[in-house]
C-alpha cells in the first residue's frame, strides 16, 4: 500500500514540473503574439504602398511582362511551405504540410511536376524522414521573420522563375503558409505568387482609379523594379503572418498542456489520498483487530 | 489660407518611418534626382541608392536608402518606399 502512495506523488510532481514550464511557454507565447501582430501592422503601410503602385503600373501597362504572363501551360510548379523551427505549437505545422500535401496531389493531377522549397525544420525534418527531395531550406528564423530572408527567398525564387523549363526552372510559384485569422483560429492557405495576379487590399470595396502617372523611367522599366519589390513584400507578409499563427498556436497548445497537467494533478491528488486512507484504515483495522485478539485472551483467562 | 502643402509618408519594409507635412521632397530617382512640390501631377518614380529630403516648415528630415525603392505622388499625396535604410539622426 505504502509504495502504491509513493508512486502517485511521485506522479503528482512530475505533472506539476511539466505544468510550470508549459505554463512559462504560455506565458511567453502570449507575449510575442502581441509582438509578432504589431509587426504585422507595422509592415502594412508598405504592403499598401506597393500594391497600390504595382496594381498602378498594370492599369497602365500592357506591358507582357514575363513576370506577369501566364505560361500556355505549366509543366513544374514551385511549392514554398512556412512551418516553425520549433514544435509544441499543437496542429500548426502538420496542418501547413496536409496542405501542401493536397496541393501535391491536386497539381499531379494536373500533370504538373513539384519542387519544393521550405521555410522552417519542421517541413524540413518532414521531408528528411521520408526521404524526399527538395530544392532550399531557410530555418532559423521563423519566429521572428527578417525581412533580408524574404529578400533571399524571393531573388531565389524568381531566378527559378525566369530560368527556362528545359533548363530546370519553374513556370509557377504557390505559397503554403498559416494566415492568422485570430487569436483562435489559424487557417494554412495557398496563395499564388508567380505568374502574378495583382491582389488588391481586401478592405477596399470600390475599385479605385488611378491617375494617369507620369513614369520615371519608362513603364516598363518601372514594371521591372516594381515587381521584385511586390513579391518580396508578398513573402514577407506570409512569413509575418505564419510567425503570428505560430505563436498564437503555440499559446493555446500549452494552454491545453496547462490545463490538462491540472487535471492529472487533481485527479492523482485524489488517488493519492484514497490510497493515504486505505492504509490509515487497514491501520487502524489491524490495530482493533490486534486489540480484540489480546482482549479475547484476557477474558479466556 | 493655407498654403498647399504635401502629405508625405515614407514607408520602410517592417515599418513606417516617417510621416507628415512638407514643402518639397527631393529624391534621387535612378536616372537623376529629382524635386517635388505641392501640385506636382502624378508620378511614379524608382529610387536609386541615396537620400531622400524632405523640407517642411523647420522639421527638415532626411532618410537614406541602399538598395532603392520607389516613390509615388498624387493629389500632394507623397508615398515614399524604401526597401531598406531609414532616418538620418
Amino acid at each position: 500500500m505504502g509504495a502504491q502512495l509513493r508512486v502517485y506523488r511521485q506522479r503528482i510532481s512530475s505533472a506539476k514540473t511539466t505544468k510550470k514550464i508549459t505554463r512559462a511557454m504560455e506565458l511567453i507565447s502570449a507575449s510575442r503574439i502581441a509582438k509578432a501582430q504589431q509587426r504585422v501592422a507595422a509592415s502594412t503601410p508598405y504592403t499598401k504602398a506597393v500594391t497600390r503602385a504595382v496594381s498602378a503600373v498594370a492599369t497602365y501597362s500592357d506591358e507582357d511582362h514575363p513576370l506577369t504572363t501566364q505560361p500556355e501551360q505549366i509543366r513544374k510548379t514551385a511549392v514554398v511551405i512556412f512551418t516553425s523551427d520549433r514544435g509544441l505549437a499543437g496542429a500548426f505545422s502538420t496542418n501547413v504540410l496536409k496542405e501542401a500535401e493536397q496541393l501535391r496531389t491536386l497539381l499531379e493531377q494536373e500533370g504538373k511536376e513539384v519542387e519544393y522549397y521550405l521555410v522552417g525544420r519542421k517541413a524540413v525534418n518532414y521531408f528528411k524522414f521520408r526521404k524526399r527531395e527538395f530544392k532550399k531550406e531557410w530555418i532559423g528564423s521563423t519566429d521572428l521573420p527578417e525581412f533580408e530572408t524574404a529578400q533571399e527567398l524571393a531573388s531565389t525564387l524568381t531566378e527559378a522563375f525566369l530560368t527556362d523549363y528545359e533548363e530546370g526552372g519553374v513556370e509557377e510559384i504557390i505559397l503554403v503558409g498559416n494566415h492568422f485569422v485570430s487569436m483562435i483560429s489559424q487557417d494554412p492557405r495557398t496563395t499564388r505568387l508567380l505568374p502574378l495576379e495583382v491582389v488588391e487590399a481586401e478592405d477596399e470595396s470600390e475599385a479605385e482609379l488611378y491617375p494617369l502617372y507620369e513614369f520615371e523611367p519608362e513603364v516598363d522599366q518601372v514594371l521591372d523594379a516594381l515587381l521584385p519589390v511586390y513579391i518580396e513584400n508578398r513573402i514577407f507578409n506570409v512569413m509575418l503572418q505564419s510567425a503570428a499563427s505560430e505563436h498564437a498556436a503555440r499559446q493555446k497548445a500549452m494552454k491545453s498542456a496547462t490545463d490538462n497537467a491540472d487535471k492529472l494533478i487533481q485527479d492523482f491528488t485524489r488517488l493519492a489520498n484514497q490510497a493515504r486512507q486505505a492504509e490509515i484504515t487497514q491501520q487502524i483495522s489491524e490495530i482493533v483487530g490486534g486489540a480484540d485478539a489480546l482482549g479475547n485472551t484476557d477474558q479466556d483467562n | 489660407m493655407s498654403e498647399k502643402q504635401l502629405q508625405v509618408n515614407i514607408v520602410a519594409a517592417d515599418h513606417e518611418v516617417w510621416s507628415g507635412d512638407a514643402k518639397l521632397v527631393v529624391a534621387k530617382t535612378i536616372v537623376g534626382e529629382i524635386g517635388l512640390m505641392p501640385g506636382h501631377e502624378p508620378m511614379l518614380a524608382i529610387l536609386g541608392a541615396g537620400e531622400i529630403k524632405v523640407s517642411g516648415d523647420g522639421n527638415d528630415v532626411k532618410a537614406t536608402t541602399e538598395l532603392g525603392g520607389f516613390l509615388s505622388i498624387e493629389n500632394d499625396q507623397v508615398t515614399v518606399v524604401m526597401r531598406d535604410g531609414g532616418l538620418d539622426s
